[in-house]
């Protein structure tokens, strides 16, 4: 068929409701390196501005630290800049291997495998371990990758309300008759900033005979008292089965993602995923800076100490000025506006007072949740996040949200 | 019970909070109170339940959308079911 006016017309017409439903997703270019003081045109054509960035996952701040830069420049000169192939056939140096070793060791599991991003260990992990035979038990709020993968495999699955460890050990009853079951479920989840109950998950999955799985690239550097993640904070190093995470967020931000867990699974990925088995290997310039990563990170925690810190500041700093804010541990803060329009229209004006920020609405939240997701990083300083609540405060003062209830806000603006 | 009110409670307990209400025609899925992916639940217990196998070309979210329209649907396939 070719591509004549009416299927171009067609095209248009979705997008066109794409854009009618308030939907449509338009890209800000970005002037500078990424960083707390980025140059950001938007709308397009517009002169680049300066403003303070809230909503990278950069939590870290290591995106562009000198040291990673210096990794990545010496990783281009000494193992090039492509390897034209997959991993199993020439495409594994031996700075691959010394990562994967390193996150092992990092995480404190049995072995490692990377893919080119978090989504593709998500994408193909589920497919390469489980059958028609198991099922996996998701929480409902975990991300689209993991429900991508779950779609691409045989097993049966199903899922419990968010966080509801008694949902949970119902469906775990219900499921006894499948051969292997798997729990499922985000560390940090992104929307929210809330963590996993990995404690009783842990627990629960050895009553109940099952596997745990944890997509953990909300966490991965930063949470728990060394960073190694949520099964740190909750205490449960050893005992998560599969994690999947990202070098994409807070390990330097460039790409790239892993399986982490027992020595079985992370070789079935390897025999069996379609991700790791046909797309590219992850670029040699990439592998030799998040190797430096992972030994800034595992030297010290300084980075991540600062960040518990400065989230500390920022939460204290919002609740003062009298915002709706969603409980959470992690550095992601979510204001919460309930209306879409509101949140959009605080957010386009935030921009203007030079503190970029987005707001999130139906149906990447639920209806009804509208929010500001802002995003704590290690390299904000304390004059950034003083500069930021000024402007908040300025802005919340302008729709008079400040010191209001949900009721009162959802009274004002609709759901 | 009959077969409306027991798929109201099975959708009470599985999907909402204590304090959500649902009628026969509360938008479900194209409101966002049950997200597609979590939907498989309910297709299993309504083919326990009333004896049924549900193909996957006729459990579109819009077929679930409604108490109403999964009354019909169970009909579908179990005209006698009550």
């Amino acid at each position: 068929m070719a591509y004549s006016e009416k299927v171009r017309s067609a095209y248009k017409g979705l997008i066109d409701g794409i854009r009618n439903d308030g939907l449509f997703k338009e890209e800000r270019y970005i002037h500078s390196e990424q960083g707390v003081e980025i140059k950001v045109e938007f709308p397009a054509g517009s002169k680049p501005r300066d403003v303070l960035n809230f909503c990278a996952n950069n939590y870290l701040g290591l995106s562009s630290h000198p040291e990673v830069i210096k990794a990545a420049h010496e990783g281009l000169d000494m193992r090039g800049y492509g390897m034209s192939s997959v991993r199993f056939i020439c495409g594994t140096q031996d700075i691959h291997r010394e990562l994967e070793e390193k996150l092992t060791a990092f995480l404190e599991t049995e072995d490692t495998v990377l893919f080119a991003s978090c989504m593709d260990a998500n994408a193909g992990m589920f497919e390469a371990i489980l059958t028609a035979e198991d099922v996996m038990i998701a929480d409902r709020l975990v991300h689209a990758s993991v429900v991508d993968g779950m779609r691409l495999c045989p097993a049966k699955h199903d899922t419990f309300k968010h966080s509801n460890m008694e949902h949970l050990e119902k469906k775990l009853q219900e499921h006894q008759d499948a051969r292997y079951r798997m729990i499922i479920t985000d560390g940090v989840f992104s929307m929210d900033g809330d963590m996993a109950k990995l404690d009783v998950i842990c627990d629960l999955a050895d009553k109940y005979d099952a596997m745990v799985m944890v997509d953990d690239s909300h966490a991965t550097g930063f949470i728990g008292k060394q960073g190694k993640g949520t099964h740190e904070h909750c205490g449960v190093l050893g005992r998560i089965d599969a994690i999947t995470t990202t070098l994409g967020k807070a390990l330097g931000g460039a790409s790239g993602g892993c399986v982490s867990g027992r020595a079985e699974l992370v070789e079935m990925c390897r025999q069996r995923a379609r991700p790791y088995l046909f797309s590219n290997t992850v670029a040699p310039v990439v592998v030799a800076a998040a190797n430096k990563v992972m030994d800034i990170i595992t030297a010290t925690t300084e980075r991540r100490d600062k960040l518990e810190e400065s989230t500390k500041y920022w939460r204290a700093g919002l609740e003062s000025a009298g915002f709706d804010l969603k409980e959470s541990q992690t550095p992601i803060v979510p204001i919460m506006l309930y209306n879409a329009k509101l949140a959009q229209d605080m957010a386009r004006d935030l921009f203007d007072e030079g503190v970029y920020v987005i707001g999130f609405f139906f149906p990447v939240v639920a209806k009804g949740q509208a929010r500001i997701r802002t995003q704590i990083s290690a390299a904000h300083e304390k004059e950034h996040l003083d500069k930021a609540l000024e402007a908040f405060t300025k802005i919340g003062a302008k729709y008079d949200i400040l010191g209001k209830s949900k009721d009162d806000i959802v009274a004002k603006y609709g759901l | 019970m009959a077969m409306q009110d027991l798929i109201i409670e099975y959708i009470k307990d599985e999907y909402l909070e204590e304090d959500d209400e649902v009628g026969l025609d509360t938008p479900l899925i194209s409101s966002g109170i049950v997200d597609s992916f979590s939907m498989v639940s309910l297709k299993t217990f309504l083919e326990n339940k009333y004896g049924i196998s549900i193909p996957d070309e006729k459990a579109a979210p819009e077929a679930f959308d409604t108490v109403r329209k999964i009354i019909d649907l169970v009909h579908e396939f179990n005209p006698d079911a009550e």
